[in-house]
């Protein structure tokens, strides 16, 4: 996933889209994320000024949700599901697994597949039965 | 030349296991050997055991073929699989798998039989037919019929759907809205999702007839983050149906207005809780409010707002269509129509099991289930999420509706059932569910905030052995403090999974004793 290096013009023009929706202040981050691929330190006090919120307001909902980011993630980004279902069918040992590889990853709660366990995430794309080979495979493409 | 019709599911469980793999390879073989073939993305039939499972269209209906790998596609062409031909993945008429054809489909009708977006597909299998009957009826008809239906909030708290409407209709207000919690946040529940991917406009189909019923314009349908297929399929069906005449100014020419727009929700699982997801929607925290004020009286942005879940208000639609009474004729007590279970965890036979309420909780782990997917014996399930109970098998005959599983001391929650094997340290368990509410908890009320990290450590402390017993009291005392004390039920209901473990499967925690680690 490429994205746009901060620019100040393009933020603006991202919050002209989003300014005037009902309640902005989450969809205006949401968006500056998905164009910049996290939330830049700057974009705070645009976000405040566009929606008429305080910067406070604005980096309590930033730090409340675990999908809004401060910093880019690495090229392979992998989340691996820990919850109930997938812990039936072995993701705390998915897990050791991968940390004994070296493969970073990021902890889930729950992809909705959970019949389908252990689940995984590589790059945004869902693994069904997920193995540690499966998921390196995926990274190495 | 004659056309090929085979169907080959875009649900993203199918996906997750290579039906797209298998999709790309079918075009390329069809192609390749000169042969018509029309490809169809369908829902999932919700047999995930069986998925990628491929479906074509014969003279004597849909014939399946499945677990299909793509290795396996050019063998099925060998053998004519796109008329019906024999192969060792043959599973016979779609209609007669037994697993399928025992099940009583009522909100999941039309779920892996349709094209998920084709609305011409939609209507031949008896769409908008309760919402142009809606329409023909007065306000209050609609929702005499939704009450007299039984149907309760299938997102856990099961309150009366009717009643809930009527809350709505009777509180005066220039603006209403109609929410879909959509934020299926419970490990072991998957039915929203696929419902969404499957057959998404019965679900814009219900929140039609709720808008019109109760004089809301606008409908807002919040969506975890973690389906973006979900999001991808409600936002075209929103299009088409926009252009269909069906969403918008003037509702299907009814002269009244409802449109239907999609919030993404950022990763919290405590915004399922229909207050927080309020806050979510409003771009704020999602921090639970204190009721009252209930939302259907003062709600989004302050308004009167139907807080539903997507398999309440998916089934609406057949209600009106087909009638309160045969909905009603259905399930057991107070517990009225079906509930679409979900099996999950380790599991043979995981997938959509919907049936009337009453089944009993072993004819759906063992009958449906088939047991464990790794074939030792089944130690525990988890019913209803990570707030839900672990019972033990000796539980089984169980019946599975709103007042058995309560007097049990467990919850029906949104049907999920996680199944254990032996292996299953209960310990573990129990500490999760504290470690999970810790990280999920708004943080609004202390009980939860503080409680769950408490307990956590409690648990760490019995699983290395270090004074089982006198922290085993504690953790129950804290248990205690945190189901009274806490706002909403992420505090509320984390001490049942904790304590149906100890309760349950003592002999786990009493193990612990004297083997300090």
């Amino acid at each position: 996933m490429t994205y746009a290096s901060w620019s100040k013009d393009e933020a603006l023009l991202v919050l002209s889209q989003t300014r005037d929706k009902p309640g902005p202040v989450l969809i205006s981050l949401q968006a500056i994320q998905s164009v910049f691929g996290f939330v830049p330190t700057p974009a705070v006090a645009l976000i405040a000024e566009a929606c008429n919120v305080s910067r406070a307001e604005v980096h309590g909902v930033l730090t409340f949700y675990s999908d809004l980011r401060t910093f880019l993630l690495p090229a392979n980004h992998v989340r691996v599901c820990v919850a109930e279902a997938c812990q039936a069918v072995g993701s705390r040992e998915l897990v050791s697994g991968l940390k004994s590889q070296g493969v970073e990853f990021d902890k889930a709660f729950c992809f909705g597949n959970c019949a389908l366990g252990p689940s995984a995430t590589v790059n945004g794309k869902l693994q069904g039965r997920a193995s540690v080979d499966s998921v390196v495979k995926a990274i190495q493409g | 030349m004659k056309t090929y019709t085979v169907y080959v599911p875009s649900d993203s469980a199918s996906r997750s296991v290579g039906a797209d793999d298998v999709a790309n390879r079918i075009e390329f073989e069809a192609l390749k050997r000169k042969l018509h073939v029309v490809l169809i993305r369908n829902g999932t039939r919700g047999a995930l055991w069986l998925e990628p499972l491929v479906e074509v269209e014969t003279a004597l209906g849909r014939v399946a073929y499945g677990p299909v790998s793509l290795f396996d596609v050019p063998s099925l062409f060998d053998s004519h699989f796109y008329s019906g031909g024999d192969h060792r993945l043959s599973l016979g008429p779609t209609d007669e798998i037994e697993w399928l054809a025992s099940q009583d489909r009522v909100t999941f009708a039309r779920v892996g039989i349709t094209d998920p977006l084709s609305i011409q597909d939609f209507e031949a299998h008896g769409g908008l037919v309760g919402l142009r009957k809606a329409i023909s009826m007065k306000d209050n008809e609609v929702i005499d019929e939704l009450t007299a239906s039984g149907l309760r909030g299938r997102g856990g708290a099961g309150f009366p759907a009717g009643i809930k409407w009527r809350t709505v209709l009777q509180t005066e207000s220039e603006k209403k809205y109609i929410c879909c919690n959509a934020d299926e946040g419970d490990s072991g529940t998957f039915a929203d999702r696929i419902l969404m991917e499957g057959d998404p406009f019965t679900l814009l189909e219900g929140m039609t007839i709720a808008g019109l019923t109760v004089g809301a314009d606008e409908g807002v349908i919040y969506v975890r983050s973690e389906y973006p297929d979900a999001i991808r399929t409600l936002e075209r069906a929103i299009v088409i149906a926009r252009n269909y005449g069906w969403l918008g100014k003037n509702v299907l020419s009814s002269g009244r207005a409802f449109d239907i727009r999609i919030r993404s929700g950022a990763g919290s699982y405590v915004c399922g809780e229909e207050t927080a997801m309020l806050e979510s929607i409003e771009g704020k925290r999602g921090v639970v409010r204190s009721k009252p004020p209930l939302p259907a009286i003062e709600g989004l942005f302050g308004k009167p707002t139907v807080i539903n879940n997507v398999l309440t208000l998916a089934s609406v639609p057949m209600i009106l269509a087909d009638g309160a009474s045969e909905y009603q004729r259905r399930g057991v007590g107070r517990s009225l129509g079906t509930q679409v279970f979900q099996l999950a965890g380790n599991v043979a036979r995981g997938g959509i099991v919907e049936v009337a309420f009453g089944a009993t909780l072993g004819a759906l782990v063992e009958g449906y289930g088939g047991g464990t997917r790794t074939g030792r014996p089944m130690k525990a399930v988890q019913i209803g999420g990570p707030l839900g109970a672990y019972l033990p098998t000796t539980m089984f005959d169980i019946s599975m509706d709103y007042e058995s599983l309560l007097s049990a001391g467990g919850m029906l929650g949104h049907g999920g059932i996680v199944i254990f094997d032996e292996t299953a340290d209960m310990v573990d368990q129990a500490r999760f569910a504290m470690e999970f509410c810790a990280e999920e908890s708004c943080g609004k009320c202390t009980p939860c905030r503080l409680g769950s990290t408490r307990g956590a450590e409690l648990l760490t402390l019995i699983s290395q052995g270090k004074d089982v017993d006198g922290n085993k009291k504690v953790l129950l005392d804290l248990c205690e403090v945190m189901t009274d004390g806490s706002l909403c039920a992420m505090g509320g209901l984390t001490p049942l999974p904790v304590k149906s473990a100890m309760l349950h499967f003592e002999s786990d925690f009493s193990s612990k004793n004297g083997e300090l680690r």
